[in-house]
């Protein structure tokens, strides 16, 4: 698919541009095993991955969002998984805290792309565990925190208190989605996409009383990684567009249902070390 | 039974944090209480709760702790315990902790350990073993010895858990002429009969009481059908026993006509010579000196017997052990250091009384019969909350209890 096909159909509203983080994934591969979807004995096609990722970078700009890129570094093989280098609110960038020591080398190149930036930087104390927007969605104004795989629920009342916004915090119970963007995803201040079987039953509970809209995908579309889609809308406003996994074509069909132009893509390469398209991307709030 | 309190701050509200956590102790079949909970004003603010919970198994409880410790509840006393080496003998480090007669716990190498032998007004000594902790008493302490110092990592369970449950629940702690003394015994046979039913040794102290009122013959019979396996007393339960049985007086009064005999003042000394001649108690039943009475049925039966010496002891027997500090030992040995009483019942003696519960862990039941209720106040008072008063003499308590153990 090319992605000037979509140059017309870009952002309507044109006041205030979306901008992501990206980074090339230059020295991607699966070196070690965290999560289960990674398996050393099964290595992504690394120039297809380049593709891939090229493919979304082309998207994402096509349908009228700002990409800024942060320079890949040897031996840190994930960090193409931008999503989890911390969490950005208005100008304060709060770092991940890496639970596993294979991707803590990351923490330093991230804080300080922001750094050089002017981003107000507000650490985490040591001993806590965070991996930034991987674990961390807004869904208006409301904080979406998952804990336990990655991110210590310990952390999310100091994240609560740094941004002073009112907190949600979400057990994540099935490995597979050990984020919480792997299971839950925002599509606009009132809605979201959401797996129920990576949750627990309170965790639903949470998630029914605070989300009008939550649209439920299945267990086929989830393996898929349906829910790690980037949404991209004007700000505070529904998402007009859907960079989605390219399977997931009746999630597709519902959210086309609901007014969202959907943009499939292949990410397979990269759901080899469990990620997907949102894991790609760090929301750098709007320009 | 094992306790934490734990303690949970953030969201627990609208995250259902707290009542996930709750629900999660259910579900473990622990139990719990929230000591304090803070809500937060406004919904950005955080909130904090201080639970205690408890759990019948140790090792369920560390399961439960491990898996609400996902959800932010930390233990909060959760520090490994503070020790000091004894600079002499005989002397605790300074801010030794103290312990109570009740079961403690110290948190040592990463994991509660339960204390061996809770005594109370002792000292904890850690083990060479680096796991394991005993109490410790003062004059036992030798220079070197690791001893546990300040209140960090110590935990005691609650002293609601010990309160007489069971046969023993209706008695409560008032101690009251008005009781049904009736009810009182019928249950303490109850339970003599379970601790013999389980090969469980009972632990008698006595005061010559027993023998002054004419209970002799009720307590050889408890002796015979296996109700006293092990018995504390003095030099007087001895003497005054072996009186009677040798000239039939007890300091001179006949056991039978309740008259003072002539010379009868002597009548103890005689009996104290008797015995010291012959060298020993056990020696003076082998050669039948000595052929009834309560001191003939320990011997004849294996009653573990400990006479500790007094003051104002005559004689004394030679089996009365007059060093103040080795008599407890001796006592220690059988009673909290032993095999493990369960029951101790405490006749007519305010002195080995006290003596014997300052010794015993708060576990023991105790059973305190005494014709002066203030007696039977202090024991409790010195610290042996868990004991249940009887108030009424000797001889009719011997009697009752008897009767109502069945023996003829």
């Amino acid at each position: 698919m090319n992605a000037q096909l979509f140059g017309d159909r870009s952002m309507r509203s044109q006041k205030s541009r979306p901008a992501f983080l990206m980074c090339r994934p230059t020295f991607y591969g699966v070196e070690y095993e965290i999560n289960p979807w990674m398996d050393v004995r099964r290595q992504p096609d690394h120039p297809r991955a380049i593709r891939q990722w090229r493919m979304l970078r082309n998207m994402l700009q096509a349908i009228g969002t700002h990409v800024e890129l942060v320079r890949a570094r040897p031996s840190l093989p994930d960090m193409g998984f931008t999503a989890n280098a911390g969490l950005l609110h208005g100008d304060i960038f709060i770092p991940s805290r890496f639970r596993y020591k294979e991707r803590a080398g990351e923490e330093i190149f991230f804080t300080s792309w922001f750094f050089r930036r002017g981003y107000r930087i507000r650490p985490l104390p040591a001993g806590h565990h965070f991996e930034g927007e991987g674990d961390a969605l807004f869904v208006g104004e409301k904080l979406f925190l998952g804990y336990f795989h990655r991110t210590d629920i310990r952390t999310h009342i100091l994240i609560g208190e740094i941004l002073e916004v009112p907190i949600f915090s979400l057990e994540l119970v099935n490995p597979y989605f050990y984020h919480l963007d792997t299971a839950f995803m925002p599509l606009g201040p009132e809605s979201a996409l959401f797996y129920p079987k990576a949750f627990d039953s309170y965790t639903l509970r949470i998630l029914r009383q605070n989300i009008p809209d939550l649209i439920p995908v299945n267990a086929e579309e989830a393996h898929y990684f349906a829910c790690n889609t980037v949404f991209v809308g004007p700000k505070g406003e529904r998402a007009e567009h859907a960079v989605l996994s390219a399977p997931a074509r009746r999630l597709g069909k519902i959210l086309e249902g609901r007014g969202i132009e959907t943009h499939p893509i292949d990410t397979s390469e990269f759901i080899k070390a469990g990620g997907s398209s949102k894991c790609l991307v760090l929301n750098l709030g709007y320009r | 039974m094992p306790e934490e309190i734990v303690e949970l701050r953030g969201h627990l509200i609208d995250s259902l944090v707290l009542p996930k956590v709750l629900d999660a102790i259910r579900s473990h079949k622990g139990c719990f209480e929230i000591q304090q909970m803070e809500v937060g004003i406004r919904p950005r603010d955080p909130s904090f709760a201080r639970i205690l919970v408890a759990h019948e198994d140790e090792h369920k409880l560390e399961l439960l702790l491990q898996h609400i410790a996902r959800y932010g509840a930390d233990a909060v006393e959760r520090h490994e315990v503070e020790w000091k080496r004894a600079a002499r003998n005989g002397v605790f480090p300074e801010g030794f902790c103290s312990t109570t007669n009740m079961d403690t716990w110290i948190y040592l190498a990463g994991r509660w350990r339960k204390v061996k032998y809770p005594e109370m007004d002792s000292g904890i000594l850690l083990l060479p073993d680096g796991r394991s902790a005993r109490t410790v008493k003062m004059f036992e302490v030798r220079k070197g010895d690791p001893i546990v110092i300040g209140r960090k990592g110590v935990r005691v369970s609650a002293v609601e858990s010990y309160r007489p449950a069971g046969e023993f629940g209706f008695m409560g702690s008032e101690i009251s002429m008005e009781k049904p003394k009736g009810l009182l015994i019928r249950a303490l046979a109850k339970q003599m009969k379970e601790e013999r039913r389980r090969h469980r040794p009972i632990l008698w102290v006595c005061g010559p009481a027993v023998v002054h009122s004419g209970g002799s013959n009720l307590f050889g019979k408890l002796i015979d059908e296996g109700y006293v396996q092990i018995l504390f007393a003095g030099n007087a339960l001895a003497a005054h026993d072996i009186e009677s049985s040798m000239m039939g007086t007890s300091l001179g009064v006949s056991i039978h006509e309740g008259a003072v005999t002539r010379g009868g003042h002597e009548n103890h000394l005689r009996a104290i010579n008797s015995i010291r001649a012959a060298g020993s108690i056990r020696k003076a039943v082998k050669t039948g000196i000595l052929r009834s009475g309560i001191m003939h049925a320990c011997v004849m039966h294996d009653v573990d017997v400990v006479l500790a010496g007094s003051i104002r002891d005559d004689g004394p027997l030679p089996e009365v052990i007059t060093d103040a500090v080795a008599a407890q030992a001796a006592m220690r040995r059988r009673c909290s250091r032993g095999k493990g009483v369960e029951l101790a019942v405490m006749v007519a003696t305010l002195l080995h009384s006290v003596a014997t519960g300052n010794m015993l862990p708060a576990r023991t039941r105790v059973v305190c019969v005494d014709i002066q209720p203030a007696n039977v106040t202090k024991l409790m008072d010195r610290g042996t909350f868990q004991s249940v008063g009887i108030v009424t003499d000797v001889q009719p308590f011997l009697h009752e209890l008897v009767t109502e153990l069945g023996i003829r």
